[in-house]
């Protein structure tokens, strides 16, 4: 794997868009803002899956008519976020934030998953409930909890206090497998 | 005119506590990140029905009336981050032009978000012109305020 995106990242196209004075900023920017819609419409997604908003509306409502627009500003976090990744596959693929959030997407996207397979299918039966079912309830606690860790794990990227090169330790060299980078002369 | 008041938060005891301090920038920026998820929220399941999309089913004013509490608490939260961001660093704030754009269309957003704004969602049932209107002011106010933060780091 670091082999692959050792090579991903010497493309042409990904150190133009490192090192691009308009794009990579834009790009950021709009990973950023665009998570004000998706996080934000995911957010009262799960608030009325709590019971915490809006409970006067139907869940169905909330799903059919709010739910698109997740879906939709998901697109664009996942383009700009591959597009970001690509500018730096390397130093990301090393990160112990980058990877952390990885393995919630995988959690918010398994969480989302069950919640439409086997829950949200009888919405017509609970959608007005008061409290709702406990399993959409701990559905919309879960994929709360899972985004918010997002956000701030996502933030946390940026910053390299335990980055490979900096010597972090056993613990942070075993679960960001600074090894492979240690074993690659290139690098040094 | 202000360079004096921001020397001074810089060398104030909060500015040099938190300058010093390896995580607290960080921890801060993550939460005002969340408070943006927040805010960006509960503006747009209001904006979105101004604008004659989303919670269609639901009369403007109840969608307004149950977003309210969201929103006064994501903007507490935003404000206390964004202090904290600013006592920061103080005097790189002070050169940076994204940071003036932020806090001159601040005031602007906040005073029409809780005036006009509030007005117009407390009555409002269907969506209409005006309030086609108001959405649409609201999302380019803080639309401008989110973007200008962003370009603090890039300026």
């Amino acid at each position: 794997m670091h082999g692959l995106l050792e090579w991903l990242g010497n493309t042409a196209w990904s150190i133009a868009l490192l090192e691009s004075f308009w794009v990579w900023p834009l790009v950021e920017s709009t990973h950023v803002l665009t998570l004000a819609v998706f996080v934000g419409t995911a957010m009262f997604n799960d608030f009325r899956l709590l019971g915490w908003t809006m409970k006067t509306v139907p869940v169905s409502e909330v799903t059919g008519r709010l739910l698109p627009w997740t879906r939709a500003s998901f697109a664009v976090m996942v383009v700009t976020g591959v597009l970001l990744f690509y500018s730096d596959p390397v130093t990301y693929y090393h990160n112990v934030f980058f990877r952390f959030k990885m393995v919630l997407m995988v959690f918010a996207g398994l969480n989302a998953f069950w919640f439409h397979r086997r829950i949200h299918q009888s919405v017509a039966d609970w959608g007005l409930a008061d409290p709702l079912p406990k399993a959409a309830r701990r559905a919309g606690a879960w994929s709360l909890a899972a985004w918010v860790l997002i956000v701030v794990s996502g933030r946390l990227v940026a910053y390299s206090w335990f980055t490979c090169d900096y010597g972090p330790g056993p613990f942070f060299d075993w679960i960001q497998g600074c090894s492979a980078i240690v074993n690659d002369v290139d690098l040094y | 005119m202000l360079l004096p008041f921001f020397e001074w938060l810089e060398s104030s005891a909060m500015g040099t506590a938190l300058a010093q301090s390896i995580w607290s920038f960080a921890v801060i920026e993550a939460v005002h990140l969340v408070g943006l998820c927040l805010l960006g929220g509960a503006l747009l399941v209001v904006d979105m029905r101004l604008l004659g999309t989303g919670l269609r089913k639901s009369p403007i004013s109840e969608l307004g009336t149950q977003a309210h509490p969201w929103l006064v608490g994501a903007t507490i939260l935003m404000l206390a981050t964004g202090v904290l961001l600013w006592i920061s660093e103080p005097i790189k704030l002070y050169y940076n032009d994204s940071f003036w754009w932020k806090v001159r269309a601040l005031p602007f957003a906040l005073i029409f978000t809780y005036t006009i704004r509030r007005r117009v969602v407390r009555v409002a049932t269907e969506a209409n012109t005006r309030t086609r209107l108001v959405g649409i002011v609201s999302l380019a106010l803080w639309f401008t305020v989110a973007a200008a933060g962003r370009w603090i780091g890039f300026s």
